[in-house]
């Protein structure tokens, strides 16, 4: 008996496996979240890999939350320690009182365990063996077995397993039987030799509802499906690789003509980032809509051509699916830490729009966005995500699609506005509102052509390199920018329950942990009215907001607060007004890690200073 | 304001093409490049040939990169659209024009600066990919819009303006072409415009990647003894291949009356190009003997000119892609966007 009394809790904790990195466990895991789910209880889980194929460890985490936090919490419940490697690690990281889950086919010295903990062996690979011959079945089926010992322990409905590697597996009865199989295995010797259930229980809610569970990078896809991109063209790299593989699978099921068969899009995996956007740019200039994605160093290398895109006035759209840097950085860890170089990439004065999703639901409708942006104000529109939401199954409101929804194609010429004898100058602001017409190549025989160039030009595009001239046109693209800020989704605001001085502007994937940490705060007596910022250029509900608290924290996922920085430079605001709360170690944000450097702060404001109390 | 424009002036008797466009509409503004640019011939020969072709002008997309050589779209086809992107990146901005409207015909225009250094991986990338296009390389052997260093075609050995002697190995683009898979290869020289023409009318037609190293002497810094891309070296070291006129459906719009043995190529489209053949043992279909007939004449100091390979069956990208013969700039929400419906599938199969 465990020195603490053994952790108990229904339908709310975190179990981690602890696997290694190419051992087929990752299928299992994820079953394992997905039985949760059928049990109508929300989980939260995340995948902790390395940029490596095999052998390194990675580890799958899975937080049970019958409240539906999505945010990681923090912390472990129970470890499912399958990797020797790591184990000292993975022991010492379980909470006290959780459990321990291990392989007990060879026995471990007591100094290997902890008193504090509860500690379950099952003999996986000996079960394992004497079931299979085939070392890579028993490899496997190994992951099935321990998620059959899991299912007895944590008192899951072992059907509601059954079907989904029913579902999983149609149409290919052999690998479905001896799923089964294995996961009966796994079950029926935990029945009988360990005492099941333990404290920690999955007990069958209905707290799921009508919600998908779905990864970020797939519904971005989906929307540039929706969105009407005809072109994507990519260069690998984690953690935006996906993006494009979803995008060609949705495109294979959902974009094939049902006559010829033929393909109604054009995918090309370029040679390098600089190709991949010239397509992009290319495409657009033509009047497809195209998109590419990537990560940090990508957008390092597509920086001269999105100076074009801004310059030039031509609509792109590029998926930042963000990931640690500088440089290669932590290729497989998630930050928020491209805003400024994104914000603001290339040479000379530019500025870009920013979407910023909270969640696969809204990296859906941005990304479709994007695209009507992108026309609209015929420049390059970045969708940030980042690996957190990019790369993680999370659970999402269904996603929604209005039929009547038409594409936005902007300000487009066409041959019969030219035949009217309607004044066509490229660079014209003929509306006031900083965006000119355009007009596709091949419009009209002799009216409305064109030279498309990133060297200065007049109203008419015609090269100039006049000193007024240039101002001009720097000055409408300001213009522009700023009826960008009307176009692009606004900020959200909530009010705390109390009155209250304090504010705290977050967004992207920090927003489930900052949504369950309002709650600890809370709790602490610590009340904040929160913004979630989804766009750049910022709303002037923004300054508002900030202007009406005595300051507000900005809670974001890299080192040098760069969100902080984008709403001091660009709307002039005192740095001192703005309390960064940075966390960017490469794990998600919590909601714990907000709630103790908020808290803590909010605490020191709330002790009189010495001076004060004498005097 | 640096640009000049043309005055608007039509000779009524001015010869008109099948379409009745006069050589005029095929120009575009006057060209800023230094006076006897090779460049410019390059540029009346684009002309020519478009002309000759009776392409509609403003079906044409020309799109280059940074450079003097890129800078010449401007000089031609001004009712047509022109894109002068970023050093080197033409390929791919092209690629992607391509993919997005099938129907126009694409002219890409590049310098060797562009295309052999900062864009080689781009040059190449776009000729394996088979895009539809025309890519023509102004070749000079030096930078010279910014004004005279080697560039990655200069011959080892040959000399700067300054005299300095280059002693890295040149990179054949047409060599290149052909390792990877171009379907039309041709050179050609600046001055030679009765076989620069046909050769540009050729690529023109030519369905896949077609692509062309023009040799083009830069007055200003690569036209002096010990260059070998001035006007005397191509000269005195030309050896030509072939020389060929391009049969339309309709009658041959030029007919050369020059002796020699006449090879009708037929290429996808249905377009022939009439070879005249030099060397009578020259097969323009054989990609392996063309790599070697070049490689041998390399080795003596000569620069072979005329077409040197077509594949008259290429299939071009949008072929391997599988895309619908409509432009794909041309669908509309109702053709690409699944719907509702299908979001709800799809939602269901998510839970
Ligand atoms: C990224 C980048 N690097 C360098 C330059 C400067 N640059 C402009 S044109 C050029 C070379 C032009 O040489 P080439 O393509 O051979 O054309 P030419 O002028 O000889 O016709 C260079 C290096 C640039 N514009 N962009
Ligand atoms: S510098 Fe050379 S390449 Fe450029 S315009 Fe003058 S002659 Fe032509």
């Amino acid at each position: 008996m465990p020195d603490k009394k053994p952790l108990s809790s229904v339908n709310d904790f975190v179990v981690r496996f602890a696997n290694v990195n190419g051992s087929g466990s990752a299928s299992a895991n994820e079953l394992f979240a997905r039985a949760v789910l059928r049990h109508g209880v929300p989980v939260s889980p995340r995948n902790i890999f390395p940029s490596n194929i095999q052998g390194l460890p990675t580890w799958y985490e899975v937080r049970v939350t019958e409240e539906g936090h999505l945010g990681a919490r923090g912390g472990v419940d129970m470890m499912v320690a399958m990797n020797p490697q790591t184990w000292d690690k993975d022991v010492a990281g379980i909470e006290p009182g959780g459990y321990l889950f291990y392989d007990s086919t060879k026995p471990m010295p007591s100094s290997k365990f902890r008193d504090d903990i509860t500690v379950i062996g099952v003999p996986l690979t000996a079960i394992a063996n004497s079931t299979y011959t085939d070392p890579r079945q028993r490899q496997l089926f190994k992951n099935i077995i321990y998620l059959g010992a899991l299912c007895a322990l944590f008192d899951m409905d072992p059907k509601l397993i059954e079907q989904l590697i029913g579902e999983q597996y149609k149409g290919k009865e052999k690998l479905l039987s001896s799923n089964v199989h294995a996961l009966h295995l796994g079950r029926d010797w935990a029945l009988q030799n360990l005492k099941c259930p333990i404290g920690l229980r999955i007990k069958k809610a209905d707290k799921v509802g009508d919600r998908i569970f779905i990864e970020g990078n797939s519904a971005a896809a989906l929307g540039a499906v929706y969105g009407g991109a005809t072109v994507c063209a990519w260069y690998p790299i984690t953690p935006s690789s996906s993006v494009a593989e979803a995008f060609t699978s949705h495109c294979q099921k959902l974009r094939h003509d049902p006559e010829t068969g033929k393909a109604k899009y054009a995918i090309v995996q370029g040679e390098d980032e600089l190709a991949s956007i010239g397509i992009v740019i290319g495409a657009s200039w033509n009047g497809a809509r195209a998109f590419t994605a990537t990560s940090g160093p990508g957008i390092s290398l597509m920086t001269e051509f999105i100076g074009l895109s801004y310059f030039a006035e031509i609509p792109a759209v590029i998926m930042n699916i963000q990931r640690a840097g500088p440089s290669t950085g932590m290729p497989t860890r998630t930050q928020q830490c491209d805003i400024i170089a994104c914000a603001y990439a290339s040479h000379g004065d530019t500025k870009h729009v920013l979407l910023f999703p909270e969640d696969p639901a809204e990296a859906f409708e941005f990304a479709a966005a994007a695209f009507d942006l992108a026309e609209r104000l015929q420049t390059v529109i970045f969708l940030m995500l980042d690996l957190d939401i990019g790369m993680n199954h999370r659970l999402s409101r269904p996603l929604k699609w209005d039929d009547s929804r038409q594409y936005d194609r902007g300000k487009i010429m066409t041959a019969e506005m030219l035949d009217e004898g309607r004044d066509f100058g490229r660079y014209l602001d003929v509306d006031g509102d900083g965006i000119p017409y355009r007009t596709y190549p091949g419009t009209h025989p002799t009216k409305g052509s064109f030279f498309t160039r990133g060297t200065s030009r007049d109203r008419y595009a015609r090269y100039s390199e006049e000193g007024s001239v240039y101002a001009d046109n720097m000055q409408r693209l300001v213009r522009k920018f700023e009826t960008a800020q009307d176009l692009v989704p606004r900020p959200l605001q909530a009010n705390a329950a109390k009155p209250t001085k304090y504010g705290v502007i977050y967004f992207g994937s920090t927003a489930p942990a900052m949504d369950e940490a309002i709650g600890l705060l809370e709790a602490r007596g610590h009340q904040l009215d929160r913004m979630r910022i989804r766009a750049f250029p910022f709303h002037s509900s923004v300054a508002s907001f900030i202007a009406d608290h005595d300051f507000v924290y900005v809670v974001e996922q890299n080192r040098d607060g760069q969100l902080r920085q984008l709403i001091v430079n660009e709307n002039g605001i005192d740095p001192v007004r703005l309390v960064p709360i940075l966390h960017y170690d490469g794990t998600p944000i919590t909601a714990r890690f907000i709630a103790n450097a908020i808290g803590d702060h909010q605490d020191h404001l709330k002790v009189t200073p010495l001076r004060k109390a004498v005097s | 304001m640096t640009y000049i424009a043309k005055p608007k002036f039509h000779h009524p008797g001015l010869e008109k093409n099948a379409l009745g466009f006069i050589h005029r509409d095929y120009e575009g503004k006057i060209s800023t490049l230094c006076a006897g640019c090779g460049h410019d011939s390059i540029t009346a020969s684009i002309i020519e040939a478009c002309f000759e072709l009776s392409i509609e002008p403003h079906r044409v997309a020309k799109i280059s990169g940074i450079g003097c050589s890129s800078k010449t779209p401007d000089y031609f086809l001004g009712n047509s659209h022109g894109f002068n992107s970023v050093h080197g990146r033409m390929p791919s901005v092209l690629t992607g024009a391509n993919l997005a409207n099938r129907d126009l015909i694409y002219l890409g225009v590049s310098g060797d600066g562009d295309s052999a250094s900062i864009g080689f991986g781009q040059f190449a990338h776009s000729i394996r990919r088979g895009v539809n296009m025309a890519y023509i390389v102004e070749n000079n052997g030096v930078y010279g819009l910014t004004k005279g260093q080697f560039s990655a075609t200069a011959d080892r050995g040959s000399k700067s303006k300054k005299g300095v002697v280059n002693t890295d190995n040149a990179i054949d683009l047409v060599a290149i072409a052909l390792q990877l898979g171009a379907t039309y290869v041709a050179r050609s020289f600046s001055g030679d415009k009765s076989q620069l023409v046909p050769l540009i009318a050729g690529a023109i037609q030519h369905r896949g990647a077609a692509f062309i190293d023009v040799i083009s002497p830069c007055i200003a810094f690569n036209n002096h003894a010990g260059s070998t891309k001035s006007f005397d070296y191509v000269r005195e070291h030309n050896d030509a291949v072939n020389r060929l006129d391009v049969i339309t459906g309709r009658d041959p719009i030029t007919v050369d009356y020059a002796p020699g043995t006449v090879q009708i190529v037929e290429q996808h489209d249905g377009t022939k190009l009439a070879l005249r053949k030099i060397d009578a043992d020259y097969d323009p279909h054989d990609r392996l003997g063309a790599m070697t007939f070049l490689q041998k004449h390399a080795a003596k100091g000569q620069i072979v000119t005329g077409l040197l390979y077509v594949d008259p069956d290429a299939e071009d990208l949008h072929t391997h892609l599988n895309t619908v013969e409509a432009p794909l700039n041309r669908l509309d929400a109702d053709a690409l966007c699944p719907g509702s419906a299908a979001l709800e599938k799809i939602n269901a199969s998510l839970r």
